[in-house]
């Protein structure tokens, strides 16, 4: 089991990652921490992809950079794609939390509630 | 001509651009960029559609990469009868739009990303360039709920981006434990490498869990769907037609490729579990669904609700796994977006006649709106299941299906549903047709002489009636009075067609249930 811990933490710190985005994400009451959340257990799932391609010991897959086994760059290249695609969602997230606090005055969950049930 | 192919996505891409970039030249720039691009993706669907039928499916590598290292496009009959159906969607909703807004460029933008996003889920076969479009779709769905005018639109839009993120991040998670296992993410390349693997593997059972509880997020199944009524309700009316034709539209579809590109009939054979589990929660959708849009006083989100359950209908079709019942789903899946769009569309219109969108609101409406009330009845009663509308072809290959499959509990739930979906559309019906319009009500309608015609006397209005170009001028544009009579012909016409449906959908299930 420590001998798991030792070897395999990357694979902890992903299930640690996800679990403290999930959490952000639905206890937090806060807009802006929502999204933090959000941030986080999208990064989780980045590393998971990262550190797949990972080989102990491998070299770089390029020609001239000594032999086999040589890690895997797709994994890598995937995850960009999936960054670019994580930045745009937290740019449309933050602007309609602009246009939210705008309306309401506030970026509590429970207090846009109070709102709107006043109106 | 394959170019065709990667063109339905390319070409509404490049004309998402122009409402920005020449916006301020001129402001009309947003609506002609969108009719030109939906004419353009239609004329790309036909030639698509027209080689699928000469020569069968056929595949696109981009970027001359041969798959499965590059990423391929599979045009089939399914993917080309779903491409056809985005062309028309798209082209009915920027007519309606002319009139209806929202009258912005951003707006047009928004839309063509959609149409992008959309036409690539449908033609994809590679499983990370899926989640690509996936989120391609959300993020332009996301920003086109929020243009809807009231604040809770924007939080309404926030609330679907954070559950819609986390169904398409559970979606690549699960992508990423196949990657794992197999090492490609071809769609028919992990058809052929998964067995080697073995059903049972622990990583793939998880990934297809992954991946299915995501696609099940973006298709809003209960209780998956708490972002779907909010987001279809506060949307503007242009919207809402749009999205719920078709983005749920593409999450299902991803996940009947998924079920049967992917992992293909020989996997529900290993691990039946999986495919019972999503029979279950299919079938609770179309009760709960069903049972919530019966409770709703607000059209909208009785039609919203209504799409929760005509969705679980659809996932039952396919997790039934065999031909007919799949069938059904797909001709159900097609069905619905036609007359899911043409009912949107005939709330937000009617509702500007009534001056409210609840079910009181509509009492007597008949008469002030005859042609769009007797469309908005036959898209209803099409909805329901009565022949010879397209509602009816898509439940009962579900039906027989799920009869020939030995699944009893789907038969029973899609004719309860049928029973639930015409108790919510009577009450709008009877209320339409049978009950006279509140004095107040009829005082808001745009033209004052019909609004006296309903107000005064029930017969002279009745007269009115007989005479629809005039009467029905009262607040409904011609463009929206258009798009909701043709979706009702259609949905007729397309269940007359429906054995033709069936005829084009059988090769390509034929391969997965050889």
């Amino acid at each position: 089991m420590i001998d798991l811990l030792g070897t395999h933490y990357n694979y902890l710190v992903f299930v640690a990652l996800v679990a403290i985005g999930l959490y952000g994400v639905t206890a937090s009451t806060n807009l802006v921490k929502k999204i933090i959340g959000l941030n986080i257990f999208q990064v989780g799932i980045f590393l998971f992809f990262v550190t797949s391609g990972y080989v102990d010991g491998a070299a770089p897959p390029l020609v001239g950079h000594g032999s086999g086994p040589y890690a895997s760059p797709l994994p890598h290249v995937l995850i960009l794609t999936a960054i670019v695609v994580g930045v745009s969602l937290t740019a449309v997230a933050l602007a309609l939390i602009v246009r939210i606090y705008e309306a309401y005055g506030t970026l509590d969950e429970d207090a846009i509630r109070e709102v709107q049930l006043n109106d | 001509m394959t170019d065709a192919i990667a063109l339905l996505v390319v070409v509404p891409i490049v004309l998402a651009l122009a409402p920005i970039a020449f916006g301020r030249l001129w402001n009309r720039t947003g609506w002609l960029a969108a009719v030109v691009a939906a004419l353009a993706h239609l004329g790309l669907a036909l030639v698509v559609a027209s080689q699928v039928a000469a020569t069968g499916r056929f595949t696109y590598a981009v970027g001359d990469y041969a798959p499965p290292f590059g990423i391929e496009l599979v045009a089939d009959g399914v993917s080309a009868t779903l491409a056809l159906l985005v062309s028309v969607v798209t082209l009915a909703v920027v007519i309606y739009a002319r009139r209806a807004g929202p009258d912005s460029n951003g707006f047009y933008s928004g839309l063509l990303l959609l149409t992008a996003g959309i036409s690539g889920v449908f033609v994809t076969g590679d499983l990370f360039n899926l989640y690509v479009f996936i989120e391609i779709t959300g993020l332009a769905t996301y920003a086109l709920v929020a243009t809807g005018r009231s604040p809770d639109a924007a939080l309404s839009s926030l609330k679907y981006l954070l559950v819609g993120t986390i169904g398409a991040s559970l979606y690549l998670l699960g992508v990423g434990y196949l990657y794992i296992s197999t090492g490609t993410l071809n769609m028919a390349d992990l058809a052929a490498t998964i067995p080697e693997v073995g059903y049972d593997s622990p990583l793939v059972l998880t990934g297809f869990g992954l991946i299915v509880v995501g696609l099940a997020v973006k298709a809003a199944l209960f209780p998956l769907h708490t972002w779907q009524p909010d987001a279809y309700a506060d949307s503007p009316d242009s919207v809402t037609a749009y999205i719920s034709a078709l983005v749920s539209t593409a999450a299902a579809y991803a996940l009947f490729r998924i079920i049967y590109a992917v992992f293909t009939p020989a996997f529900d054979a290993a691990a039946p579990f999986a495919l019972d589990a999503l029979v279950i929660l299919a079938a609770v959708s179309v009760v709960v669904g069903s049972v919530l849009a019966v409770l709703q006083s607000d059209l909208k989100r009785m039609l919203a609700y209504s799409s929760v359950a005509q969705f679980g209908l659809i996932v039952a079709g396919f997790a039934v796994a065999n031909a007919t019942a799949v069938t059904g789903g797909l001709i159900h899946l097609v069905g619905h977006a036609i007359m899911k769009a043409g009912l949107f569309v005939g709330v937000g219109a009617l509702a500007g006649v009534a001056g409210g969108r609840t079910v009181d609101d509509f009492a007597g409406i008949a008469d002030r709106a005859p042609v769009t009330s007797a469309a908005f009845a036959v898209l209803a009663f099409a909805l329901v299941g009565v022949p010879p509308a397209v509602g009816f072809a898509g439940k009962w290959h579900i039906v027989l299906g799920a009869v020939e499959g030995g699944r009893w509990g789907v038969a029973v739930v899609a004719v309860v549903s049928t029973l639930l979906t015409l108790a919510y559309f009577a009450r709008v019906v009877e209320r339409m047709y049978f009950r006279e319009a509140p004095i107040d009500a009829s005082a808001d309608a745009d033209d004052s002489t019909v609004g006296d015609n309903g107000a005064t006397d029930g017969t002279l209005a009745s007269d009115g009636g007989s005479e629809p170009s005039s009467d029905d001028a009262a607040g409904i544009s011609t463009e929206a009075k258009v798009v909701v009579v043709v979706a009702a012909v259609g949905a007729v016409v397309l269940g007359l067609f429906a054995t033709d449906l069936v005829a084009v959908f059988e090769p390509v299930l034929e391969v997965y249930f050889e």
